[in-house]
């Protein structure tokens, strides 16, 4: 079957590839395109550590077909830091020892990225709901959601 | 192989759904790519819509019709649609609800399919396109019915009367897992009251049978009374008809049959869960 060309914004720089036509996101980025930041869980869309922003909104990246991606924004976590300088939700995670084998962070901070992008002071309820969908198996969640709710008060937070 | 064709108008993909019986319309991936990435799906040709309409809601009149590819985030921000918003809010976490359809839950296996759930109670008609004719309206219950078998043509939208009073529209979806897990079942109750009585009560079961279901014995049950002890009761007691829950890794079938009546009383009751 002939490759698909498709062409994104990944993280503000425009990139250019070729997909199978039923291939996904993830593996597109992952192979691809060499951005290792969100991880392949489940493929199911069950544990949420592919989330990826797509025009602004969480998807996830193990069910978003690559090839309806052409000419949308893609954000990852790859793109969060501004050079050395860590993003308020990656320094708040490190803060807050909010990540432990560390698997589900980048899912857990483009999550966290979305709600404040939209929210910037949301209640403990808010991010309980925003992460629902991205399963952490080691931290119990509450140094995660400290954290998230750290960086909604922290300066320049708005950074979303 | 899997080929992917991208079709502009509904019509067009209608007519390749019609015609090839291995082509497979993707809405926003969460059923169709979960098969492709555990490798159950690797022959035949996926159909992605672009067609605006496919997305359109019209939400503004008495009647309500909404594009199947219309997303669960769509549905919550839309405040014309708030009647829908905690079946919505049900769906999965945000990035789910970001990509999950109207038109896919209906076709989600049990335990899934909680959305469908709400829209059987609001007596939903589902608007089906064979090849390149015009949609034809059917009613959800039936298209149910008959989704194992297939062939029913293109799911382009659907639509149900607008409830006259939006809290009359009760909805619950139980799961282990707080905020979000996978049904154990759920409930959907449309109970207009008129002159303290319920008037032509809708009730539907998700994850009781191999699809959301009627529950008819409960709506004969509530019909023409006032929701009080007795009627709930005898609401409690008529529960189970038609119930064919399945025993899987959320909850076994014994357990379904014995907590629908204890959920469905608290939903009738006004009690929390």
């Amino acid at each position: 079957m002939a490759k698909l060309p498709v062409q994104f914004r990944l993280n503000g720089s425009d990139r250019a590839t070729f997909v199978d036509p039923a291939s996904n996101l993830l593996d597109t980025l992952r192979r691809g395109l060499g951005d290792f930041g969100p991880k392949y869980g489940c493929g199911q869309g069950t544990c949420g550590v592919c989330t990826v922003l797509v025009d602004g909104e969480p998807q996830l990246a193990c069910l978003t077909l690559a090839a309806s991606c052409e000419g949308r924004q893609i954000e990852t976590t790859s793109g969060m830091a501004d050079g050395p300088e860590l993003h308020p939700l990656q320094a708040a995670f490190m803060d807050h020892f909010a990540a432990q084998c560390g698997f589900c962070t980048p899912g857990m901070l483009t999550a966290a990225r979305a709600l404040l992008a939209k929210n910037p002071h949301p209640s403990r309820d808010e991010v309980v709901e925003a992460i629902s969908g991205n399963i952490c198996r080691c931290t119990g969640y509450e140094p995660i959601i400290a954290a998230i709710l750290a960086a909604a008060d922290a300066p320049g937070a708005r950074r979303a | 192989m899997l080929d992917l064709r991208t079709c502009a108008s509904l019509s067009e993909a209608a007519g390749i759904v019609s015609g090839d019986r291995q082509a497979l319309l993707i809405g926003g991936g969460t059923l169709v790519m979960r098969e492709v990435n555990e490798g159950r799906l690797t022959e035949g040709t996926l159909v992605r819509v672009t067609d605006p309409a496919f997305r359109q809601i019209s939400a503004g009149g008495a009647r309500v019709e909404l594009g199947a590819g219309v997303t669960m985030a769509m549905v919550l921000a839309n405040r014309e649609l708030a009647c829908l918003h905690a079946p919505a809010r049900g769906i999965g976490g945000p990035a789910v609800r970001t990509m999950a359809t109207i038109g896919g839950n209906l076709f989600a296996a049990a335990p899934y399919g909680d959305f469908t759930v709400a829209l059987l109670a609001l007596d939903a008609q589902v608007v089906l396109q064979s090849g390149y004719g015009s949609g034809r309206a059917v009613s959800l219950e039936d298209f149910l019915s008959a989704r194992e078998r297939g062939g029913q043509g293109l799911v382009t939208a659907v639509q149900f009367a607008r409830p006259q009073n939006p809290p009359e529209l009760h909805f619950r979806k139980i799961s282990r897992v707080k905020p979000k897990g996978i049904s154990v079942l759920s409930i959907a109750a449309y109970l207009p009251l008129s002159g303290g009585r319920v008037t032509q009560a809708r009730v539907a079961y998700g994850a009781m049978a191999p699809t959301p279901i009627r529950a008819r014995g409960v709506e004969r049950a509530l019909d023409g009374k006032p929701l009080d002890q007795a009627a709930i009761q005898a609401a409690k007691q008529a529960a189970l008809e038609g119930c064919r829950p399945a025993t899987d890794a959320i909850a076994s079938e014994w357990y379904r049959r014995e907590i629908l009546p204890v959920h469905l009383g608290r939903l009738l009751a006004g009690e929390p869960r």
